[in-house]
């Protein structure tokens, strides 16, 4: 038995400690705002925070979430008012918006490290997650919209 | 045209509206804009009644809005409604935007070609404003006054003389027994009333879907979720056309949560919108299917295909490119320039293999009970849907129903459903709803891939330094061998997108398209074949300008010569596609593709920092999807060879532009496509298997390639709306070549540029 918390609610997992985090996210506990990209860590479509750190949900085995705290993008805040979701929504960021839980839940990490980002401190942060439509000048605005509104 | 219809009482579209509401349908002449959708219109027209647009009001005064095409990120399910709900002058807060399913009687529903725009802006227009007029007479009957004192504003009908008002809610029951007024009387708004669409729009709209995507809500193909539905994953032939010789499912089926496996048969050809074949894995959830599949043992009986080498292919591409080929435009007399002694130049351009790899890789649910199917996928194309899944399981299109959810990506992959069918087939077989689930690498090895392609350029070169001859070949696989196996050539989809419609000012022109056999699915990406031939024109445009040692983007101007209407009949184009579109609605105007390049001179700043040491810049422009835009790229390049795009400027006339700010997220987007295709987009091909798997080797753009900044600069214009989807993508690849050359003297002739030298 696994003991973990996610978006600050008690789960104990009793499957397969070998499986993804990604798919007890979405195949079991229905929270499919996670998305399933790539299942290898290249493209950040499935990241998701543990323990204050942006992690690739398809990568991180269960056995590893033993005692940890997962915060996906459902859990990000009560209701969509997180600057950053408030940032991406003022500047239009999501086009198919099928990567943007990843990007946002990434940006949500640097802030908390970095509340003040460069545009080096945001390529090197978000460069791990892929949008295929090309958002990428919009990501950066929001994440500096949002770093003012953080500061 | 179109035509609009009061269903009020005729129960349509249960589940939507309520009995009492008011309801009008807008029927549009399908469009006939692929070679293969016309089956699907064919169908539509000759259906007895085929709305395009359903539109509804409320008792309660909610209107409801169907929106028929796939969202697949360029807004169009929220701009479509946007349009009609200007016409109806309704609050956009009282607007509800429902999902159409798959239904021959909308006509046609594949969402590609940049054609929803242009396809039913008109539709969209009528329906709102006939159901504003039919608002506006109920009010002046129960006022009894004349409809001409009363107006339309903000979802109430007004008595202008007395200020009395009536929300629309309230006059639904007596407009629904109104005739509709003849689309010839219709009176559209003025330009200078629109409220939510155009460029000065007071009221303009944020998407429908932006809050839900921005908190993890909005539902994809990937998140349906049915109760009992199993997971399955596919192991499909390495190889086009293969087969199953042995299957050893034993280990699989010792896996935690594997409850079977079932092998699919591979398509007969052609391939079509088939499944590939295969076996699949089926279990109770992703990552068990995942898991069980590693432990197939498969013997492959490979076929024919096993033979592919994408480097021998690519070296047959282009020698049959410097052969003669099929004609497809002639103007006077190329052999005769070349052999008169002017000076000639000459050279060949390559562009691989593309994968579309949205990032949704494909999926969709699928149940099928007493002979009928639900299916729910991320798809472009859901009439097709309806096809495919009847055509495998010998059912009639009508018994399967398609649900259309958020398309995480598009590109052309998702108009293309083999992956519905693949679920379809596996429930019946399972008895239960079945998710397919492609992973990455899947997607990667079995795309309906962008054509490989190998062009020829020569022309002769007059006294002022201008081309007096064009000859232009082009060689690649055709995406008419979906439908025709034994297809060599392209056909006029493919010429229109940039062969046989170039538009310089040349005497002497010539467009030849040289034979290739198929042997790797092949399909449309976003587009399609103007990314090679743009690619190669343009650039080949550019190496003319250096060796005449003007400017070029001012001798891209002198080739296209005084502004004018092209007349690509008498140049011996019998069929121009036109994307679809009538010539004499929407003609090939030079004078539109002049003014963006002029535009383009202009916004970035064109021949103010000399090029060299590093930094350079590059243009190009083509017309596309009936829009015109031009591309200006910046590069620098430093002492390792590693580049970073800076600047990208988009100029773009779109004729008149519904939602400016999506419009210009689309050409963003495309900059970031074009770039990231020109970088480093390839798949290569050895034994008829795909090399390439994953993002790790087949590199997508991210954040630090991408171009730092775009500008998007939008022409105003009132012409007819265009494409603008895909007319941001072709001219990126040539402009940003031309912009290394420009920085480096290094000409690159092939994509991708990751395998040239640069330093």
């Amino acid at each position: 038995m696994i003991k973990l918390t996610i978006n600050n609610r008690p789960h104990n997992f009793d499957g397969d400690p070998a499986m993804p985090l990604l798919w007890y996210l979405r195949d079991d506990l229905g929270l499919t705002g996670t998305k399933f990209g790539c299942g290898a860590g290249l493209c950040g479509a499935c990241t998701v925070i543990r323990d204050g750190e942006a992690v690739r949900s398809c990568s991180i085995t269960m056995k590893d979430l033993a005692g940890k705290r997962v915060t996906t993008i459902e859990g990000l805040s009560p209701n969509g008012t997180h600057p950053l979701q408030k940032a991406w929504m003022q500047a239009n960021v999501p086009q198919c918006g099928y990567c943007q839980a990843g990007q946002i839940m990434q940006a949500a990490a640097l802030l908390r490290k970095k509340p003040r980002p460069t545009d080096q401190d945001i390529d090197s942060a978000m460069e791990g997650n892929i949008c295929r439509c090309g958002t990428y000048q919009r990501i950066r605005a929001a994440i500096k919209t949002a770093a003012k509104e953080v500061a | 045209m179109s035509s609009v219809t009061n269903i009020s009482r005729r129960g349509f579209l249960d589940g939507i509206f309520s009995a009492g509401a008011f309801v009008l349908a807008a029927q549009v002449l399908p469009k006939n804009a692929w070679g293969q959708t016309q089956e699907y219109a064919g169908k539509a027209a000759a259906a007895a009644f085929h709305p395009s647009i359903y539109l509804g009001i409320e008792p309660d005064g909610t209107v409801y809005i169907v929106t028929h095409r796939s969202e697949m990120g360029t807004g169009i399910r929220t701009t479509l409604p946007m349009v009609a709900a200007d016409e109806l002058e309704a609050d956009w807060k009282r607007v509800r935007v429902e999902q159409g399913i798959g239904d021959k009687n909308y006509g046609d529903q594949n969402t590609d070609g940049s054609k929803s725009i242009r396809g039913f802006f008109t539709a969209f227009r009528e329906a709102g404003a006939s159901a504003r007029v039919m608002l506006t007479s109920a009010a002046a009957a129960q006022w009894n006054v004349p409809a001409t004192e009363c107006k339309a504003q903000l979802h109430q009908i007004i008595h202008t003389p007395s200020g009395r008002k009536y929300g629309y809610g309230e006059l639904v029951a007596a407009a629904a027994k109104l005739p509709v007024p003849k689309p010839e009387t219709l009176q559209f708004k003025p330009k200078s009333e629109w409220r939510y669409i155009g460029e000065h729009a007071p009221n303009a709209q944020q998407i429908v879907d932006l809050a839900d995507i921005c908190t993890g809500k909005a539902i994809y193909g990937m998140d349906v979720k049915r109760d009992g539905m199993l997971y399955a994953s596919i192991e499909h032939p390495p190889v086009m056309g293969g087969k199953v010789r042995s299957l050893d499912d034993k280990a699989a089926l010792q896996v935690k949560g594997v409850h079977q496996t079932m092998t699919i048969d591979t398509f007969k050809p052609p391939y079509a919108f088939q499944p590939l074949g295969g076996v699949a894995v089926i279990a109770d959830s992703t990552w068990s299917a995942f898991q069980g599949r590693k432990q197939l043992k498969i013997e492959w009986e490979d076929g024919p295909n096993a033979a592919y080498d994408s480097e021998q292919y690519k070296q047959q591409l282009l020698d049959t490119a410097k052969k003669p080929g099929k004609v497809v435009r002639n103007a006077g007399d190329v052999d005769a320039a070349f052999a008169s002694g002017a000076k000639v130049i000459e050279a060949s351009y390559y562009v691989p293999l593309l994968a579309h790899a949205t990032m949704e890789p494909p999926v969709a649910v699928a149940e099928y009970r007493d002979g009928k199917v639900t299916a729910w996928a991320p798809t472009q194309n859901p009439q097709a849907v309806q096809d495919t899944v009847a055509k495998a399981m010998n059912l009639k299109p009508e018994d399967v129903i398609c649900h259309v959810t958020l398309l995480g990506g598009g590109f052309g992959r998702k108009s293309k459903p083999d992956y519905v069918a693949e679920a379809a087939l596996i429930s019946k077989q399972t008895g239960k709803p079945v998710k397919v689930v492609w992973s990455r690498e899947d997607d990667i090895r079995f795309d309906y891939y962008h054509a490989v392609s190998g062009m020829y350029h020569k022309a002769a070169i007059g006294a002022n330094g201008m081309p007096t001859a064009w000859l232009q070949r082009s060689v690649f696989p055709s995406i008419s061998a979906m439908n025709d196996a034994s297809s060599m050539y392209g056909f006029d989809v493919e010429y229109g997108m940039g062969l046989n419609d170039l538009p310089f000012d040349i005497p002497n022109h010539r467009a030849e398209n040289g034979a290739a056999q198929t042997h790797i699915r092949i399909g449309w990406f976003r587009s399609v074949a103007n990314i090679y031939h743009v690619f190669s024109a343009l650039s080949f445009a550019d190496e003319l300008a250096h060796a005449a040692g003007r400017d070029p983007l001012e001798y891209q101007l002198a080739m296209l010569g005084p502004g004018k209407v092209l007349d690509l009949k008498s140049q011996g184009v019998a069929n121009y596609w036109n994307y679809g579109e009538p010539y004499e609605k929407y003609p090939f105007d030079t004078k539109r593709l002049r003014r963006v390049l002029e535009i383009a001179a202009e916004k970035s700043g064109w021949g103010k920092r000399k090029p060299g040491n590093g930094w350079g810049i590059g243009v190009a422009a083509a017309r596309s999807f009936t829009s015109y835009v031009a591309s200006v790229v910046e590069v620098e390049v430093d002492a390792n060879g590693r580049i970073r795009i800076p600047q990208v400027h988009q100029v773009v006339d779109a004729g008149l532009i519904v939602n400016p700010e999506r419009a210009r997220a689309q050409f963003e987007g495309a900059a970031v496509m074009g770039a990231s295709l020109a970088l480093s987009g390839e798949v290569s091909v050895a034994d008829g298997r795909v090399r390439q798997s994953n993002f790790h080797d087949f590199p997508v753009a991210r954040i630090n390639q991408a171009p730092r900044q775009t500008d998007v600069h939008i022409v105003e214009s009132d012409e007819l709306p265009g494409g603008v989807g895909e007319p941001g993508v072709p001219p990126i690849a040539p402009a940003f070549a031309n912009a290394i050359f420009a920085a480096t003297g290094k000409r690159i002739r092939e994509l991708p540029f990751s395998k040239q030298k640069l330093v």
